[in-house]
């Protein structure tokens, strides 16, 4: 089959045939690894999203036909959670996205200490996200002993507000914990995008009289597009799968619990395996619908690259 | 302060054209530039302080800012108030990160010269399946992972971690090692080839030493990503290979006063990635863009 698309070669057939095959020898541990590892279990999701499986019912193991669908979908908590993900995925991502776009805008003029100020950038995205999100949790927004209630009190004297941060305003505390370490991968992708522009050509139109504003808007923001929209698709990947900064900071409490949380839930505690695995397969679908514009971006700046 | 920042921008050209107005607002941006990072790292600065201050002075309100430092938070943290080490799970996270990551590249690394120096036909095509698997949301294939884990008798066992960071992180590095492999100069390959040299010694004498750098970066984001992990672990493991951020987790509900102590925590969980992170500085944008970026 393969031999049929191949390009007219000078070599005999057979040889042919095993030269394909001495390369794609070392081509094939890794695909057959990664595809028994991740893509079998995700077919056992399927199977197991149409079975009617608790683990704490036993007996009462078959097939379901589409009531876990109906179910996930039907169900106020899925729903909830559902929007919890678009929600906190798509402000953590705008919001970073747009900082991170401001910092790198700033990072690419020379100043005395630009590295230091790089290096300090990237600093939050390397402390473990556990960690990140524990000390926001405990050291930053604790309302008696938190960093941001102790700067009020010391700017504003002891009558200043005390407020609870993560039980007034729950969800925007996690996204603001989560902007905190994304900002810094935002800004070195966009960075990245900032030092590849072609300079002599911004420095003409600057020469020519065009304001910075202008050199802005017309030539840096298109040159950038590609790079924001990596950056974007690449963090809606990982924040819509976040899991460690909702289980830390408010233990998927007070509308805070995502889809993957929701899905941990379903399955850790409440061992509804069926309805657990069909809930998986709606992430997968949302993902898929994400994960498709993100590879046609990658595959964008591939090309660029291969004719380069 | 404004003079020395502006100072730095002058170069001899700038001199010449810039005039004076866009020269003083350079400096503030400058300025401007410096206060965000001050504020990005603040957290990371209070973290590293707090963990140094006595339990008592980690928790006033308004802050102490100049308390004196102690190493109390560290020895809580280390066992000697409650007897739980965390030994233990720093060591599997330690096994867990290296020993998945020198199977990616295992792996990866072959993969990545079938996909770049004697690329497969529709190598694009490999290339991409290998980038859509890392799309696919851990928590979808979670449950079947478990029940062949419990069918198998490997639930709490640091070899399944070790597996499954392999394949997560393994279209990471096949991309990587493929963006690095691709400037290894094909001619010099093809010469070593009508010298009569095996694939295996090609491999080792001339495209490892051009491709080294770009294995270090590899090994130190993979590193990275494994030893992050939280969900797999948490639900894989229970007391025998439980993970540093497992560990961590014992910390989200308050114990009265141990802030310095949750703080110390985070301190030395985060210190590989922190340092891992810092080595790899130059090479983190390409890691985390999959080499779309140079």
């Amino acid at each position: 089959m393969t031999t049929t698309l191949e390009k007219p070669r000078t070599q005999r057939p057979a040889l042919r045939r095993s030269g394909d095959w001495a390369r794609r020898a070392p081509l094939l541990p890794a695909l057959v690894f990664l595809i028994i590892v991740t893509q079998l279990p995700f077919l056992g999701t399927l199977v197991i999203s149409f079975m009617n499986w608790n683990a704490y019912y036993p007996d009462e193991r078959g097939f379901a036909g589409f009531d876990n669908f109906a179910r996930v979908l039907t169900d106020v908590t899925t729903r909830e959670a559902i929007v919890t993900t678009i929600v906190l995925t798509v402000s953590v991502v705008l919001i970073s996205l747009l900082l991170g776009m401001l910092v790198a805008l700033l990072l690419d003029r020379a100043f005395l200490g630009r590295g230091i100020v790089r290096t300090m950038m990237i600093t939050p995205f390397l402390v473990v996200p556990v960690a990140a999100a524990l000390v926001w949790k405990h050291a930053l927004y604790n309302p008696e002993y938190g960093l941001f209630n102790g700067l009020l009190t010391a700017f504003l004297g002891p009558n200043a507000p005390q407020p609870d941060w993560v039980s007034t305003l729950p969800l925007t505390s996690v996204v603001a914990a989560l902007v905190w370490q994304w900002t810094p991968f935002m800004m070195l992708i966009i960075l990245a995008g900032l030092q590849s522009k072609p300079l002599d050509v911004i420095e003409a139109a600057q020469l020519d009289g065009c304001t910075n504003l202008q050199v802005f808007r017309h030539m840096t923001f298109p040159h950038l597009r590609q790079y924001l929209e990596l950056g974007g698709l690449l963090g809606s990947i990982y924040i819509v799968q976040n899991f460690d900064a909702v289980f830390t900071i408010t233990s998927g409490g007070l509308g805070t619990a995502n889809l993957p949380y929701t899905i941990y839930q379903t399955f850790y505690n409440a061992q509804d395996y069926g309805r657990a695995s069909a809930a998986g397969v709606v992430v997968v679908i949302g993902t898929i619908l994400i994960a498709t514009l993100a590879l046609r971006t990658v595959s964008s700046l591939f090309r660029e690259e291969g004719s380069r | 302060m404004t003079a020395t920042v502006e100072r730095a921008t002058k170069t001899p050209s700038e001199l010449a054209v810039a005039p004076p107005r866009r020269r003083r607002s350079g400096a503030m941006l400058g300025v401007v530039a410096w206060i965000v990072g001050i504020l990005f790292v603040a957290p990371v600065v209070w973290m590293v302080l707090t963990s140094f201050h006595s339990e008592t002075d980690a928790a006033t309100n308004p802050p102490s800012l100049f308390a004196p430092l102690t190493l109390d938070g560290y020895l809580n943290f280390f066992g000697a108030s409650t007897g739980a080490s965390p030994w233990p799970p720093l060591l599997n996270s330690m096994t867990a990160s290296i020993l998945s990551t020198v199977l990616v590249l295992i792996l990866a690394i072959p993969a990545a010269y079938a996909l770049s120096i004697r690329p497969v036909r529709k190598w694009t095509d490999v290339l991409f399946f290998f980038l859509s698997t890392k799309m696919l949301p851990v928590v979808a294939g979670l449950l079947p992972v478990y029940l062949i884990a419990q069918g198998i008798g490997m639930l709490d066992n640091i070899w399944l971690l070790i597996v499954l960071y392999t394949s997560m992180n393994l279209p990471i590095a096949v991309w990587m090692m493929r963006s690095f492999l691709a400037e290894v100069p094909v001619e010099i390959l093809e010469a070593a080839a009508v010298d009569g040299s095996s694939l295996a010694h090609t491999l080792r004498v001339i495209v490892m030493p051009i491709v080294l750098p770009g294995i270090a970066a590899t090994s130190l984001i993979c590193f990275i990503f494994s030893w992050n992990e939280l969900l797999f672990a948490r639900v894989l493991t229970a007391t025998v290979a439980q993970t540093a951020p497992v560990f961590l987790t014992s910390f989200v509900t308050s114990q009265g006063l141990f802030l310095a102590k949750v703080c110390a925590a985070a301190v030395v969980v985060s210190l590989p990635v922190l340092i891992a992170g810092f080595a790899a500085q130059d090479k983190l944008v390409q890691g985390l863009s999959l080499g779309a970026i140079k």
